[in-house]
């Protein structure tokens, strides 16, 4: 009877020590760092991750876990035989942006009219969830500076900025500490027109009707191919020329009246009226 | 004997021969002014010019090629992609010597058939009727260089390498400014303007939606040829879209569908609108007509006119269109007319006109 609860007892602690031989794992480590797992005895250690599997032979003692295999973020499992560890790669250090930044032209001068989109990632593409500072930056040739830092929530840092009063391509750059700028460009374009002007000449064969240099309420000169439109009413009809602007002003040429007005607009932005008549 | 059969057959064959080689003259002198007219236009129809040219009074002044040319069509106007379908007359006045015969023309062209009308002048010469067809004298510039400026814009997309959030060139911003359903003729009629508000051209379409009363799709359209596809930055199009056979008053809700692309385009050519004004044509219907004329040096083929009518209020009451038959010339006024309902012309308290073009060298319109 002796015997028995002997051997029993003998196969109880047998059986515990092979399922006690485990293996023991950093529960965080961090991605494209190596870590060290312990084995208690030696075989084959399967490590499984988001980003593929591997297979190794380990001896019993600390099993080195090369970087290059913990390259993905995520949950990661080893296994050897019927023990197993888990533990979590988190991103490494932010190093690189995805930026997205619309529109990419813009008029002058509107309140939150560019938006930016920052999503940070580490050397391995991993979306980097810890909070993070991106510097949004944005500039126009010979003008100040608009400069935003904003930190990033899950992995994305947002912004909305006016556009600037001048015209031109404005550089919009992200940027995180240690990680390489992205930069975009949003062309900020003229606005609609401001104190749209003609004038008018008469000559032998038409009434030739010229704009002034026409320009946004910014000083910005609309650009040349805008659409402006020339209309004279007479006792003859109405006739009407949807002249382009060219270095920047409008002209064209309206048919020979005794009388009538002739108005302007680009758009829906009208001009001044001329009336033609009594020896003009 | 023998001999004379071979003979008279091989004659006979020769006769025969020559009887079929001859094509018959249909010239047939006209008895009535209807018929000159009739005859005229079916010898137009058939595009035999010198027939036709036979029914034309020598008092017009003009040739046969001036005849074809206007009728025919050059320079790749619509009218050289146009076929006389059918022809109506109807005499206006008659005397001994003269007569006025109103000939109702349809024509089938390359955009769908085109209708017009033209009072005839015919005159009594050596007892038959002929028409009197004065050909409209067109100026012929001086051969000359029109210094263009061209303004055009080309576009660079981004390309496959680039990371998933680099830029594209963004479609241009456009605007419906206008808009107003009514019903006519057993159709829901939605029309009103666009605007690209941005300052680089795009390709624009409209679509609409029709929502009944438990938003249920009642019609689904689109503007097709009744706006301007290409509008300059700035540039106001009218548009005008049909659902045949939807009643107004079912109608709860109309969704619209601006869409725009971003497309490479030219600034010219520029083409003037002169003297437009409404009249009534010799049927009584309300026309607004005017003079295209085409201030730039390239030719313009095919012009399309759209007329966009505003009430008092400044509302847009109704969008009409028609394709001009001749080709816009370099710096040469050619007249256009497109209908106006007559049902609205009383309403109508000022208008404006566009001109879509299409030009064989650069296509698209």
């Amino acid at each position: 009877m002796k015997v028995r609860i002997a051997l029993t007892m003998l196969c109880v602690i047998l059986l515990g020590a092979l399922a006690f031989a485990d293996l023991k794992a950093p529960k965080q480590a961090t991605a494209g760092e190596g870590i060290t797992i312990t084995a208690s005895d030696g075989g084959e250690l399967l490590l499984y991750g988001p980003g593929g599997a591997s297979k190794r032979k380990v001896s019993a003692g600390e099993v080195q876990i090369p970087g290059e295999d913990m390259r993905a973020a995520g949950h990661y499992l080893a296994v050897m035989g019927d023990s197993s560890a888990d533990f979590y790669v988190v991103a490494a250090k932010p190093s690189t942006l995805n930026f997205l930044a619309r529109p990419s032209r813009v008029p002058v001068s509107h309140p939150d009219a560019i938006s930016g989109v920052a999503f940070v990632f580490d050397d391995f593409q991993n979306l980097v969830q810890k909070p993070a500072a991106v510097k949004f930056d944005l500039s126009v040739k010979n003008s100040a500076a608009a400069i935003r830092s904003v930190e990033t929530k899950n992995g994305i840092a947002w912004t909305r900025m006016p556009s600037a009063t001048k015209e031109g391509a404005a550089q919009f750059v992200a940027s995180v500490p240690g990680g390489t700028p992205v930069r975009r460009v949003v062309q900020q374009v003229a606005s609609d027109a401001c104190d749209l002007h003609m004038k008018a000449q008469k000559t032998e064969k038409a009434i030739v009707v010229e704009t002034d240099p026409i320009k946004d309420c910014s000083g910005n000169a609309v650009p040349d191919g805008t659409i402006v439109t020339f209309t004279e009413v007479t006792d003859k009809g109405r006739s009407t020329v949807d002249a382009r602007i060219k270095r920047g002003t409008a002209k064209a040429e309206l048919p020979l009246a005794a009388s009538g007005t002739i108005s302007v607009a680009s758009g829906v932005v009208t001009g001044n009226e001329l009336h033609i008549g009594g020896g003009q | 004997m023998s001999r004379t059969i071979p003979i008279l057959m091989a004659i006979l064959l020769v006769v025969l021969v020559a009887v079929a080689s001859v094509s018959p003259s249909k010239f047939t002198p006209a008895r009535t002014p209807d018929a000159a007219v009739r005859s005229f236009f079916e010898q137009v129809k058939s595009r035999n010019w010198s027939n036709a040219f036979s029914y034309v009074s020598p008092s017009s002044n003009t040739d046969q090629a001036s005849l074809q040319r206007e009728l025919g069509g050059k320079d790749g106007s619509l009218r050289t992609y146009s076929t006389l379908q059918e022809i109506q007359t109807k005499v206006l006045r008659e005397s001994d010597v003269e007569a006025l015969v109103r000939a109702n023309l349809q024509w089938s062209t390359a955009v769908g058939a085109s209708n017009s009308s033209r009072d005839v002048k015919v005159v009594k010469e050596d007892g038959s009727w002929k028409v009197f067809w004065p050909t409209e004298k067109q100026q012929n510039l001086p051969p000359q260089v029109i210094p263009v400026n061209y303004l055009r814009w080309d576009i660079i997309r981004r390309g496959p390498e680039e990371d998933w959030g680099a830029q594209n060139a963004e479609a241009p911003k456009v605007r419906i400014i206008s808009m107003n359903a009514i019903e006519r003729d057993n159709r829901t009629i939605v029309m009103g303007e666009i605007v690209n508000e941005d300052t680089v051209p795009g390709f624009i379409s409209v679509g609409a939606t029709l929502l009944g009363a438990n938003n249920d799709t009642l019609g689904e359209e689109s503007s097709f040829d009744k706006v301007s596809h290409v509008l300059l930055p700035k540039e106001v199009s009218p548009f005008r879209i049909d659902f045949p056979g939807v009643k107004l008053a079912d109608v709860k809700n109309v969704r619209m569908t601006p869409n725009s692309l971003l497309v490479p385009a030219s600034a010219d050519p520029v083409i003037g609108v002169l003297n437009q004004r409404i009249e009534k044509d010799a049927r009584g219907h309300s026309m607004l007509r005017g003079e295209l004329i085409n201030q730039s040096g390239q030719t313009v083929n095919i012009p399309h006119v759209l007329a966009t009518y505003y009430d008092n209020a400044g509302k847009v009451i109704w969008v009409s269109d028609g394709y001009i038959d001749r080709a816009l010339l370099p710096q040469t006024p050619v007249p256009f007319a497109v209908d106006l309902r007559d049902d609205q012309a009383g309403n109508v308290q000022s208008y404006r006109v566009t001109v879509n073009h299409y030009s064989l060298d650069k296509g698209g319109l």
